[in-house]
């Protein structure tokens, strides 16, 4: 397994892709984070809690939604170059042990997509924490500030970081079973942006909050979720919980397929 | 001495023209079955998705709130029937709803009015989720459109021809007529410092409006006919304030509001003769309850009156809300429009990493035209699925509502076209833009992640309500994103606060503006490919 780690590793290091793709990550994730918390406004006398129903933490990870973008096509590429290149074969002559190979893939994605994303998570809350007070969500005004001492913060923040990091996993787990980047990418991509698409569109409320149950995408960043998390349809930690079952879910259909199909 | 004759092939030689590169394009598309399968795919989950909307509705009779449905959710025929709309002269569906102090009168004349004041009432404002709020001054009790005035109508009946000069509490004083149109007069409220002075005037079938900040110099705001008014009209006195709404990312809070307006110098002229005036509340049958009041002192009404008489906005929310829209139906093809993605870059990028580019270059070594063919077939037959799958969904859809005892907001036959044909050419641009991304980059994964990104992302980050609005408006301008706004059905009305966010079918751009950003950035990304498909080797 070590060696299985280390070649894997070498793989992933050697591209130049990974680093473009890693700060392209932090990059896109802060930008829109920052972007969110600029646009952020309420209207003097009315910038309560109670009547703006704002979540500081939660706009301050608004980047996440698109930077995971970022990370299923990173997750995508390191498995589906592979296919496209034929280096599977390679890969497979000299690991025979198919599923030890994924699970060394995986645990490589995941360790180089857990630092990227603890940098975007970071800088998103550093952006959050420089703005937001600016546009009214001041202490005076009842809003905590953004503190990784905090609880709820704290969780949005580390649940944040894991989010991504199951997104790379699920993006694994279905390129490993379509073994073509560019339908592994529309499947991935197309999952997690469906669902609030579908759950806006269905006018029958409690069809909706079933849908937002097991959406990946809706379900996951409940973990960002720092006010009202009573109303939520889960708690955030079963939210994070849905996303790890989908995650689970496409990394046992993808090993299924490696160790049933000729490469 | 021997002559060697060069090898000459008996096949007569072929065709090169430009329709038979489109001709080769097209075989390779259509042999390739995953494609073919991916398209058909496309095009049932755009009408699968939109099919959904029709399929789930309850909400027409079902209360929700923060935390979920109150009560037993009860089904379309059990809310009394099909839910049904006030249509206005134009067909559009239309609020008629204010407190009316009138007169009959016959013939032509004028009604001349001084407004004093417009005020809200003290009281509270209880809303739909529950929340209850303070009304009186600064409260959001009185609305902007919050309006007072002088009308004529043709008769009592709901969504009937009309003309009115009121002053409203946020955008001055106005001339309306038939729900739809409406004229600007002089700015600024009215106020018991700054008294309004407003007049009709009739002449046959055409009602003129003036207003005045002083009774002597009148200005003329403007004249509409309103064709077949009747001997008789009903003339008088209205105060209406519409609904306060409150838009919270994707979810609304709403609740109705009253207003007070305080009249004097009630003057009828030029023929008409004060006769004895009455006051009621106009409202549809559905309503219950009082929404207003007026007393006479002297030659001083004060009429106090809830509701609006304008057309009623498209979408989730108010009296729009149990009807199905066509916005519901077509959203679908934002799932459609990623396997359509997947495809149109396949297409182009399959070449290269087949290496079957080197032989389609071989055989027409004109490069621009290989793209152009290429984005003919893709466009086309992307256009083809936008539209097929758009026409099906609605189609489907709108009878599966009327099965269902549902109704559609009535809207015209020819928006479904202008949405079914402006879907078309959405998929089909979009097709091309990701093609010739496709042709730059030369790789399948990043063509898909770019095309999602720039496409489909912004679309997401609106339509979710993700980010706040402003944000997105601008998003779907710039971005290709703004090719949405071909799905636009719905007129946007001045005269309405109402929710014009995208999820409701309203975008910033109109049809023709997102249609020409779109086709801006596919020009854009094909010329540059094609520059550098032209510089590169193969």
């Amino acid at each position: 397994m070590t060696l299985a780690l280390h070649a894997e590793w070498t793989k992933l290091r050697t591209l130049a892709s990974t680093y473009w793709l890693l700060a392209a990550t932090a990059a896109l994730t802060i930008a829109v984070s920052a972007a969110a918390a600029t646009a952020f406004s309420c209207s003097p006398g009315a910038c309560a809690p109670a009547q703006t129903g704002a979540d500081p933490a939660k706009i301050s990870l608004t980047g996440i939604v698109l930077g995971q973008a970022v990370v299923a096509v990173l997750a995508v590429l390191a498995v589906g170059s592979e296919y496209s290149t034929g280096m599977i074969r390679l890969t497979l002559a000299a690991m025979p042990r198919r599923l030890t190979m994924l699970a060394a893939k995986a645990c490589v994605i995941t360790g180089c997509v857990l630092a990227g994303s603890a940098v975007a998570v970071l800088g998103s809350l550093l952006a959050g924490w420089l703005i937001l007070p600016g546009r009214g969500l001041t202490a005076a005004h009842g809003y905590s500030p953004l503190s990784l001492a905090n609880g709820p913060d704290a969780r949005a923040a580390a649940g944040s970081v894991l989010y991504l990091a199951l997104i790379a996993l699920l993006a694994v787990g279905v390129t490993m079973a379509v073994r073509e980047s560019a339908v592994a990418i529309g499947l991935v991509l197309g999952v997690l942006y469906l669902f609030p698409i579908v759950s806006s569109l269905i006018p029958d409320y409690v069809l909706a909050r079933h849908l937002e149950q097991i959406a990946p995408m809706i379900a996951g960043l409940y973990i960002q979720v720092t006010a009202g998390v009573s109303g939520l349809p889960l708690t955030p930690w079963q939210g994070l919980g849905v996303l790890a079952l989908w995650a689970v879910g496409a990394l046992m259909l993808g090993a299924t397929v490696l160790k049933l199909r000729d490469a | 001495m021997t002559t060697i004759t060069p090898y000459r092939s008996d096949l007569r030689p072929g065709h090169d023209g430009f329709a038979q590169l489109v001709h080769a394009e097209w075989t390779k598309f259509r042999t390739v079955r995953g494609w073919i399968i991916g398209l058909l795919v496309s095009v049932l989950v755009t009408v699968g998705l939109g099919l959904l909307g029709p399929l789930s509705n309850s909400s027409g009779c079902q209360r929700v709130g923060p935390k979920g449905p109150i009560g037993q959710p009860q089904s379309g025929p059990a809310c009394g029937g099909q839910p049904t709309l006030t249509l206005g002269p134009g067909g559009e569906p239309v609020t008629d709803e204010f407190y009316f102090v009138r007169v009959s009168l016959a013939g032509d004349g004028s009604i001349t009015v001084r407004v004093t004041s417009l005020t809200a009432p003290s009281g509270v404002i209880h809303t739909s989720n529950g929340n209850s709020i303070g009304n009186g001054p600064g409260s959001p009790g009185l609305q902007p459109w919050t309006k007072a005035g002088v009308i004529i109508r043709q008769s009592l009946q709901q969504g009937a021809p009309y003309a009115a000069m009121m002053v409203t509490h946020g955008h001055g004083a106005r001339m309306q007529w038939n729900y739809t149109g409406d004229t600007p007069g002089q700015s600024g409220a009215a106020g018991p410092a700054n008294p309004r002075w407003l007049r009709l005037t009739r002449s046959g079938d055409v009602i003129t409006g003036y207003d005045s900040a002083d009774g002597s110099n009148w200005t003329r705001v403007g004249a509409v006919t309103l064709s077949g008014l009747p001997a008789t009209v009903q003339a008088g006195l209205f105060t209406a304030s519409p609904d306060f709404v409150q838009v919270h990312g994707a979810s609304t809070d709403s609740g109705s509001t009253d207003a007070t307006a305080v009249f004097d110098h009630v003057t009828l002229a030029d023929g008409w003769s004060a006769g004895r005036w009455t006051g009621a509340w106009m409202h549809g049958d559905t309503i219950e309850g009082d929404g207003g009041d007026y007393h006479q002192a002297g030659g001083t009404f004060t009429v106090t009156g809830s509701g609006d008489i304008a057309p009623i906005v498209a979408g989730h929310g108010g009296a729009a809300d149990p009807f199905i829209t066509l916005t519901d139906i077509v959203l679908g093809i934002f799932a459609g429009l990623i396997g359509i993605s997947v495809v149109a870059a396949m297409f182009i990028t399959g070449e290269y990493r087949r290496g079957l580019i080197r032989t389609t270059l071989a055989a027409s070594p004109r490069r621009g035209r290989v793209l152009a063919a290429k984005a003919i077939v893709i466009g086309a037959v992307s256009f083809v699925a936008g539209l097929a799958g758009t026409a099906a969904a609605v189609l489907i859809g709108s009878a599966i509502v009327r099965h269902r005892g549902y109704a559609m907001f009535p809207a015209p036959w020819t928006a479904d076209v202008r949405v079914i044909v402006g879907t078309g050419l959405l998929t089909g641009l979009a097709a091309v833009l990701i093609l010739a991304v496709g042709a730059m980059v030369r790789r399948s994964a990043a063509t898909i992640a770019i095309a999602l990104v720039v496409i489909v992302v912004p679309y997401f980050l609106s339509v979710a309500a993700v980010l706040p609005l402003g944000v997105d408006d601008w998003l779907l301008r710039l971005t290709p994103a703004a090719g949405f706004a071909l799905q636009g059905a719905y007129p946007v009305y001045g005269q309405v606060d109402g929710n014009y966010a995208p999820w409701n079918g309203f975008y910033p751009l109109s049809q023709l503006g997102g249609l020409a950003v779109l086709a801006a950035w596919t020009a854009l990304a094909l010329a540059a490919a094609v520059y550098l498909l032209r510089r590169r080797d193969v």
